[in-house]
């Protein structure tokens, strides 16, 4: 069962002539509180408690293997590039193209190093340090957390 | 041949999931919503009478595949598909799935599908159905593009045979630009649609983009009113409105017929929305695409026809002829539409994706919401910003304006950044209050009022 707005509507209605300033309710599956805002109007807070029905497995694509953890920490002297917030990752301006820059490539504060797509925004990585690519930790198209090492640079 | 629906696959997420659900429980549909890993515990997970499982979280691997949905409908057992935008709403290998399955594909044909989905196609069908397009042409090499570059002048746009929605657009500003854009935008072209045909349009310096929503049953078809989305930025609308403001009755009534024209043409069965380009000093219109799904604007159409749109869908999918005629068709005052993303306007729209801590909306006559959130639920950061839109509906447009300050002023979304802000501020702008604005104007906005606003 959902509350639809004429649902609400309707109790507001009702509200509206009875000088109530608040009205909560709680079945098994939804809370709801009405409240009145001054002249401002309505406020309506909604809490759907009932708990997703979901149905057993039906062949439905499985999870893409669970890549291992990449380690956080890089050896000493050595600098992690880390997203500007979490994403997916990719090495090339699109598909097909070559990388953005690839192990043993020079790189200084500006480089991109790749792109982080979060909510379908592109996001450029920059290296942050001049130094030397040594290593990729996320590889393309990779989800990573906002503390993941993309890669690693030697500073120069 | 008409077959009712009685159990309907929701095959897409978000705040349309959520609405879809609803219809279908006015209606007594059984609703069967195909979530991906990182959607099994959502609001509209929670909506839906039964929930079954697509695919992992990345969209690739769930909303993107047309074998997964399709799957998860037969493994259900539902009579039809409904999908949403976006996805695979416009995507022909599902409607041709759900065929293959013996589905009901709620949406177009895969015929309709194919002639709109290719914008040169599309063109070509709003030309044979008398509609008048933005001069230009097609570019199959350097020498054709100049030689249409001739005729419309520039500066011009270039763009992608299987682009849309603005995406796949390059301006050229001179004849200088011309080649080493076109290479450009052919090979980008070919990387984001597979497709590396362009063609050439000419700019409109002072356009706004006004749309006209259809209906159809394959035989005929209804206008239902137009609608105003030119308040985007980066070609994504942020603020929609029906009807138009400030267009003569003349052009209103033309850009209506035009839109009609173009759906008897293509004997169209469904929901759709034509776009057009308005030429602010002209005063005239051109076609720009056909969107063949239901739009995320929808609710400002529904609010002033008082339809229910999915339930229209719904209805010509299964095969009845149009429940309504032209003359049904009553615009009743003004409606408003405000997206509320994730995202922080003050560091150039970064997504904000996280878990919501509360959610405290307006409600009352004339005030809407459709969300897919509420306190505790988390906006994961594989799909689209879009929290909540905002419905407001008035006599006409100042009072729609103005319930709309009011209701924003009382909606809360805690936990993540949202626009809010940017709306209360736009609906502060004289210029935008005034009505009318072109598509350049909220780039305009954002340097000029968001830096007072913040």
């Amino acid at each position: 069962m959902q509350l639809s707005p004429d649902d609400v509507r309707d109790v507001l209605r009702v509200l509206d002539s009875s000088g109530l300033a608040e009205l909560h309710l709680e079945t098994a599956e939804l809370t709801l509180t009405l409240r009145r805002e001054g002249a401002a109007g309505w406020t309506a807070e909604q809490q759907v408690l009932r708990t997703p029905v979901v149905e057993s497995e039906s062949g439905a694509n499985r999870p893409s293997e669970e890549a291992p953890p990449t380690a956080s920490e890089v050896g000493e002297g050595l600098v992690a590039v880390r997203p500007p917030l979490l994403g997916t990752f990719y090495r090339a301006p699109q598909p097909g193209a070559p990388p953005f820059v690839d192990v043993g490539d020079a790189v200084d504060e500006e480089t991109v190093v790749g792109i982080v797509e979060t909510m379908k925004m592109m996001t450029p990585v920059h290296a942050g340090v001049r130094g030397t690519v040594v290593e990729f930790r996320t590889g393309n198209g990779e989800f990573a957390q906002d503390d993941a090492v993309l890669c690693v640079v030697r500073p120069a | 041949m008409t077959r009712r629906i009685h159990r309907l696959l929701i095959a897409n997420r978000g705040e349309i999931a959520a609405r879809v659900t609803r219809t279908c429980e006015r209606l007594g549909i059984e609703s069967v919503l195909a979530a991906s890993d990182a959607d099994l515990d959502s609001l509209p997970a929670r909506l839906a009478d039964r929930v079954v499982r697509l695919g992992p979280a990345a969209a690739a691997q769930s909303y993107l595949d047309p074998a997964a949905v399709v799957r998860a409908a037969v493994a259900v057992g539902a009579d039809a598909v409904h999908p949403g935008y976006g996805f695979l709403s416009e995507n022909p290998a599902l409607a041709q799935g759900c065929a293959d399955a013996g589905l009901v594909f709620v949406g177009p044909s895969v015929d309709s599908l194919h002639a709109v989905g290719d914008k040169l196609t599309a063109r070509r069908h709003a030309l044979a159905a008398g509609l008048p397009v933005v001069p230009g042409g097609e570019a199959g090499d350097l020498a054709a593009a100049q030689a249409v570059a001739a005729e419309v002048g520039y500066p011009l746009l270039v763009k992608a045979v299987g682009g849309g929605g603005g995406r796949g657009m390059k301006r050229v500003r001179s004849a200088g630009e011309l080649a080493h854009t076109l290479d450009l935008a052919g090979s980008e072209a070919a990387a984001a649609f597979g497709d590396p045909r362009v063609y050439l349009e000419r700019y409109v310096e002072s356009g706004r983009h006004v749309e006209v929503q259809v209906l159809g049953d394959g035989t005929s078809a209804v206008a239902l009113g137009d609608r105003d989305c030119s308040v985007q930025r980066r070609y994504q609308k942020l603020f929609e409105e029906a009807p138009a403001p400030l267009i003569p009755d003349r052009v209103r009534a033309e850009m209506a017929d035009a839109a009609l024209a173009l759906a008897v043409h293509l004997g169209y069965r469904g929901l759709g929305t034509v776009e057009l380009l308005y030429d602010r000093e002209r005063q005239s219109f051109y076609f720009l695409e056909m969107n063949a799904r239901i739009q995320v604007e929808h609710p400002v159409t529904e609010a002033v026809t008082g339809l229910d749109l999915v339930a229209e869908q719904l209805a010509v999918a299964e095969g009845l002829p149009l429940r309504l005629r032209q003359e049904d068709v009553v615009l009743t005052g003004h409606a408003v539409e405000c997206r509320i993303n994730a995202e922080d306007a003050r560091a150039d729209f970064r997504p904000s994706p996280g878990r919501i801590e509360r959610v405290v909306l307006p409600a009352g006559d004339g005030i809407r919401v459709d969300t897919h959130v509420q306190g505790g639920s988390v906006v994961p950061p594989f799909y689209d910003s879009l929290l909540a839109k905002l419905i407001v509906h008035g006599a006409d447009r100042a009072d729609a304006l103005a319930r709309a300050r009011a209701a924003l002023e009382l909606l809360r979304i805690d936990g993540v950044t949202t626009t809010v802000r940017v709306h209360q501020a736009l609906l502060a702008d004289p210029e935008f209050a005034a009505g009318g604005v072109d598509t350049q104007f909220f780039e305009r906005f954002l340097t000029r009022d968001l830096a007072v606003a913040s």
